[in-house]
């Protein structure tokens, strides 16, 4: 069964896993620059022009999975010598041009940008060219192409351009929403996001001797990963690991679900507040709606809060598929609930590091939320909560006109229109990423069946409402 | 094992003395009945008239899942049922705080 979507994955995964293995045996910091040798120990290079660049870009990667460069405040870095500075330059005319007569190109093309030379092969002026993409849309032969660095595609909100001096890619922390999309589709693994998974290990590491309990709080996005195993003995690996218990992210989306009925109905207009790619998205684009972002926490926030509240000492650890996730926990009126934030690959490293088989484990038991809790792992989860939570407050009254944002560019849209007045709907639901949580760049795999599997999860839950799920709550 | 930590006894509203009981509302238990049990205290509590002098939080787990539903009675553990909850409350708290 496979672990990772991509051998990119698979190599982050590698530096997690040495790194976790030696700070949990205490030797970390004498192994610290054995570990790119221990990744690629031969002479010829697998990757790269030769095994020295690797290991540099290895030393990288070691750097990142250490919490990476405290003086940039973002959670997601470029490393330099890692980009392949791969070919830009929009629309280009390929070796596939056959010099045909039909010419269809230059019909398409409004700005009279194509033109052709001796061999009848097409050429694209570039002074004329507005990337409309039209001349590529009709080539019979599919002979124009886009040259676009995949980093730039993957981000939705224009924060990648290239640095004029290294030629690599440069994020704008401006208008970065940390959601991951370009760590995730770089093709040479060049943009990555910081890890803490040596927070996790410390606070694991001295929770018996100063007597404090590590919660770990899992997303229901769960569902869909560590398919080779049961989620139970996920449950019972993390327990193994030090972790005093294991939660529901799913129960706080639950409290999180009858809060932001109340404030739709209230309010009349509201945008989700789940994701934090989103409510990043929307202070960073379109400040003048962050006063209709909801002013609930989000589940994860939610739940780390109720722990808290209860056991003052307790630490919070948040394991789930989003980068973002990383961004929102030093946001000042999160921080005093969350310690710290994994991701699934993360935690496939801590176990394996640690050197915990959890396909050999006995299954433990996790069941805290609603069925309604656990859908907020995909697209449309948090719109059917409402609809389920307007039922269960009686609220009859209410024309409830939900718009569920399925990815940035959905929510642009909707946002856009929103800032005009002409969005048909009330309640924006958004999800940075595609598909919802479970298409989050911090998730082991993707795949078509995910959203199944978290619907599935949803329906195995023991509280079959809402209410039922957080009346244990206080 | 982890001892549960957190006060105990807390000294609220004019000094009366609070008697605090937790239910565990973690998975295992959660799954045996907690839910039922929190909801017959609530009511028990209510009927009784007793919240100012007993206070019911959760907590997610106290380190016996096997012998679950665990409510603990200021510093001492029980376990409960959903079917032995009223004759619990009864016993253990009614007859205490009264």
């Amino acid at each position: 069964m496979r672990k990772f979507d991509t051998a990119v994955q698979y190599l982050k995964y590698k530096v997690l896993r040495e790194v976790t293995r030696f700070s949990f045996k205490g030797n970390l910091m004498e192994k610290i620059t054995d570990i790119p040798k221990i990744i690629t120990p031969g002479k010829e290079p697998t990757m790269r022009c030769c095994v020295y660049k690797e290991r540099a870009i290895l030393a990288e990667r070691v750097k990142l999975a250490m919490g990476g460069d405290s003086s940039n405040p973002n959670v997601i870095e470029v490393i330099d010598i890692a980009c392949d500075e791969c070919p830009m330059g929009g629309y280009s005319v390929t070796s596939a041009c056959r010099g045909c007569i039909a010419h269809r190109c230059e019909s398409a093309c409004r700005r009279g940008a194509i033109s052709f030379d001796e061999n009848h092969t097409a050429h694209i002026d570039k002074s004329k060219c507005v990337e409309c993409g039209m001349c590529a849309k009709v080539c019979p032969y599919g002979a124009i192409h886009n040259l676009k660095r995949p980093c730039e595609r993957a981000c939705k909100v224009d924060a990648i351009s290239v640095d004029e001096n290294t030629k690599a890619a440069k994020i704008n922390n401006d208008k970065c929403i940390s959601c991951g999309a370009c760590v995730y589709q770089c093709p040479f693994g060049a943009i990555s996001d910081k890890s803490f998974i040596l927070n996790v290990i410390d606070l694991l590491k001295k929770s018996d001797a100063n007597n404090y309990k590590v919660y770990a709080v899992v997303a229901p996005s769960i569902a869909s990963q560590f398919t080779y195993a049961k989620i139970g003995q996920v449950v019972t690996g993390l327990k193994q690991m030090g972790f005093y218990t294991v939660v529901e992210a799913a129960l706080g989306a639950d409290m999180v679900a009858v809060k932001e009925t109340k404030e739709l109905v209230e309010k009349g207009f509201l945008t989700t507040s789940c994701c934090p790619g989103f409510v990043a998205y929307i202070n960073k684009h379109y400040p003048d709606m962050s006063e209709h972002i909801s002013h609930n926490y989000s589940p994860m926030a939610e739940i780390g809060k109720y722990i808290k509240d209860n056991e003052p000492d307790a630490k919070v650890v948040f394991i789930g598929p989003c980068t973002a996730k990383k961004m929102e926990i030093k946001r000042e009126d999160v921080k005093p609930y969350v310690d710290a934030v994994i991701t699934y690959e993360e935690l496939q490293a801590l176990f394996d590091g640690k050197e915990i088989d959890i396909t050999t484990l006995p299954e433990g038991v996790l069941d805290n939320a609603s069925y309604y809790g656990r859908i907020f792992a995909r697209s449309g989860g948090v719109a059917d909560a409402v609809v389920e939570g307007l039922k269960e407050l009686n609220i009859t009254d209410f024309d409830y006109k939900p718009v569920p944002c399925d990815g940035i560019e959905q929510c642009r849209v909707a946002l856009l229109k929103a800032s005009k007045g002409v969005l048909n709907g009330n309640f924006i639901e958004g999800m940075a990423c595609v598909g919802g949580c479970i298409g989050g760049a911090g998730c082991l795999t993707h795949g078509e069946k995910n959203k199944a599997e978290v619907d599935k999860y949803g329906k195995e839950a023991y509280e079959k409402t809402i209410m039922d799920a957080i009346s244990v709550l206080k | 094992m982890k001892r549960v930590t957190g006060t105990d006894f807390c000294l609220r509203k004019e000094n009366v003395f609070m008697m605090k009981v937790t239910i565990c509302i973690g998975s295992s238990c959660h799954l045996k009945g907690s839910r039922q049990i929190v909801e017959k205290f609530q009511n028990l509590v209510k009927q009784n008239s007793l919240e100012d002098k007993v206070e019911l939080s959760g907590t997610f787990c106290m380190g016996n899942c096997v012998n679950g539903v665990n409510v603990m009675v200021d510093e001492t553990q029980f376990s409960v049922l959903p079917d032995t909850a009223e004759k619990f409350f009864e016993e253990e708290i009614l007859a205490k705080v009264k």
